[in-house]
């Protein structure tokens, strides 16, 4: 376990030493500004439309920084000529697949707390109200959502050659669970057998990253989802990471390390 | 070492003959009629296709009026083909059929089951409060403006942003100047649309409680409405004849007429209405018989005809009273 959270914490360290987050983050700020400089009408309590922006970049930009972080740890490793003194040294194999899982994680899981804490003061700013169950409900679902995102990216860097065939591969898989998730069983039924039978086993199988979208129930003001259905959504998402990380490991144990 | 001199003489001459390159085709360029240079930034940006994003930020602004729950492409949108926010402002004639608080139907599976609860999974409109269903907040209707304001800025051509901005903006933001000034940027763009007629005598009437502006709009608008038939004679006629003349031919109505059957009832109703009021009974049925023939719901309007006959018969009756 020690070796895991020294390899998780080199992992975040690397998060803050590189520039993406902070591009993204300082991006994120601009645009949500500029759009809330806009006059609506001489109405300054109009502040849906900011919301949304602002979450719409939030995930844009985690998802981002979820897949490239993470995609690029092993093959880094690799290519610096570091993976093999490094598991010279007493970690395992898995260990070093959990630990990198883990601090892409975290990594992730900083970046959303800066985002959502801008979040929370932007739309305050305009409600005069903080909705804080929502936005940690929104926040926490997320950043399981994004575990389950940083284990598929792991899995797919020991799989693809290359860290931008993954990255273009795990975004592709993403956005068509996101925005078609929801309605394969419906399009299948639409479709001849046997292809039937694939999208419907298809729709059981893929992890549905769209239970973990919260995001128009918070720009509406909806109430907070049941306890329990959030309970239940993150049980879900660790039994996918598991699935994907038992995967990577698998993999990685026939796997060459120079 | 090399002189940089070349160089440099090069560019010059390179950066003289660029200048007058762009001096020579700048006054083709700015006569030519596929240029995006009008100053107009989204014209710049997406030329013609501002038009499709203009369309999907409308949409957006009614899924804004449900508090986003709002069929997909994958849903059955029958309820939803009128934008709801339009409907509601009683000028725009609905092809809504089919159940709006079922669109979603019986949960399919369990995963279908289980994410219906993580997204908006119940019928409501900002006017009447949102989710919370609470009245009192019906001022959260607000916030479908900036889609249509956006919706407005991409398509300046679409009639129903400007009717929809400004009742919203009258009825439940109390900002009559901006819906005054929204509807007027609207008759700049769109000079031939009664729909915009309508919805500004409604404004003159309810909120600044000036007939004559009002009446005379709405007269305007019945021009424009009956002018889509070429039949329509073209002179500067007052509407009142126009009516009669359309009264006095049998019903045939354009394709845009037989679209825009409501808006027509609403004028010559709304008209009528004032007419009563003024006691200008004979003008009133006038307007109401032309309501009449595009109503869905003509007996109601026969009703009111027939009350003010009854009228004008017993303001006749006294002075034929002492004949007998």
């Amino acid at each position: 376990m020690r070796n895991t959270i020294a390899v998780a914490g080199i992992v975040i360290k690397e998060l803050y030493r590189r520039k993406d987050f902070y591009v993204l983050f300082i991006v994120t700020i601009l645009i949500c500004l500029v759009m809330a400089s806009i006059n609506i009408y001489n109405d300054a309590n109009v502040v849906r439309y900011i919301k949304e922006v602002c979450l719409d970049l939030i995930w844009v930009c985690t998802l981002v920084v979820a897949v490239t972080t993470t995609a690029r740890q092993i093959p880094a490793e690799r290519e610096n000529r570091t993976l093999l003194p490094l598991l010279a040294k007493p970690l395992t194999r898995v260990e070093l697949i959990l630990g990198k899982f883990l601090g892409c994680w975290l990594a992730c899981g900083l970046a959303l707390l800066c985002f959502y804490l801008f979040f929370g003061a932007l739309a305050a700013s305009r409600e005069h109200h903080w909705f804080l169950t929502n936005y940690l409900q929104a926040g926490v679902m997320q950043w399981f959502m994004l575990g389950m995102v940083v284990a598929l990216s792991l899995l797919g860097s020991l799989v693809f050659a290359a860290p931008s065939s993954n990255a273009t591969i795990c975004f592709v898989i993403i956005g068509g669970i996101l925005f078609v998730g929801r309605h394969l069983d419906q399009e299948a039924l639409q479709l001849a057998e046997p292809l039937r039978g694939l999208v419907l086993c298809l729709y059981f199988v893929l992890p549905h990253l769209e239970f973990y979208d919260l995001r128009d129930l918070v720009v509406q003001n909806w109430p907070p989802v049941a306890w329990e259905y959030i309970g239940l959504a993150l049980l879900y998402a660790v039994f996918y990471q598991f699935i994907f990380l038992i995967g990577a490991c698998l993999v990685f144990r026939r796997k060459a390390v120079n | 070492m090399v002189s940089p001199r070349p160089y440099w003489l090069l560019l010059v001459a390179l950066l003289v003959a660029c200048f007058g390159t762009a001096a020579r085709l700048s006054p083709q360029f700015e006569g030519w009629r596929g240029s995006r240079a009008t100053g107009d930034f989204f014209v710049v940006l997406l030329g013609d296709e501002r038009k499709m994003f203009a369309n999907t930020f409308y949409i957006k602004a009614d899924e804004y009026y449900h508090s986003g729950y709002y069929p997909s492409i994958f849903d059955d949108n029958a309820a939803f083909r009128t934008a709801h926010m339009a409907e509601d402002t009683g000028a725009v004639d609905s092809k809504n059929h089919g159940d709006e608080h079922g669109f979603l139907g019986p949960e399919r599976n369990w995963i279908d089951s289980f994410g219906r609860h993580f997204f908006p999974n119940r019928h409501t409109h900002l006017d009447e409060g949102g989710p919370g269903g609470d009245l009192g907040g019906s001022q959260e209707v607000r916030e479908i403006l900036p889609w249509l304001k956006l919706s407005a800025d991409l398509d300046p051509e679409n009639v129903q942003t400007y009717t929809v901005t400004a009742f919203w903006l009258r009825e439940r933001m109390q900002n009559v100047k901006a819906a005054d000034v929204m509807l007027h940027e609207g008759i700049r763009h769109c000079p031939d649309s009664y729909e915009i007629f309508f919805e500004l005598g409604r404004l003159y009437y309810d909120s600044y409680q000036d007939h004559t502006r009002a009446r005379n709009v709405w007269e305007h608008g019945v021009e424009l409405w009956l002018r889509l038939d070429p039949a329509t004679p073209r002179g500067r006629q007052p509407a009142l004849e126009l009516v009669d003349d359309w009264l006095s031919r049998p019903l045939k109505l354009v394709a845009e007429q037989k679209d825009n059957q409501l808006v027509m009832e609403q004028l010559t109703t709304h008209l009528a209405a004032m007419d009563t009021a003024d006691g200008h009974w004979t003008r009133a049925i006038e307007w109401l018989r032309a309501g009449e023939r595009v109503s869905l719901t003509p007996d109601r309007i026969q009703a009111r005809i027939d009350e003010l006959n009854s009228k004008l018969d017993q303001e006749l009756h006294p002075l034929l009273k002492p004949l007998y």
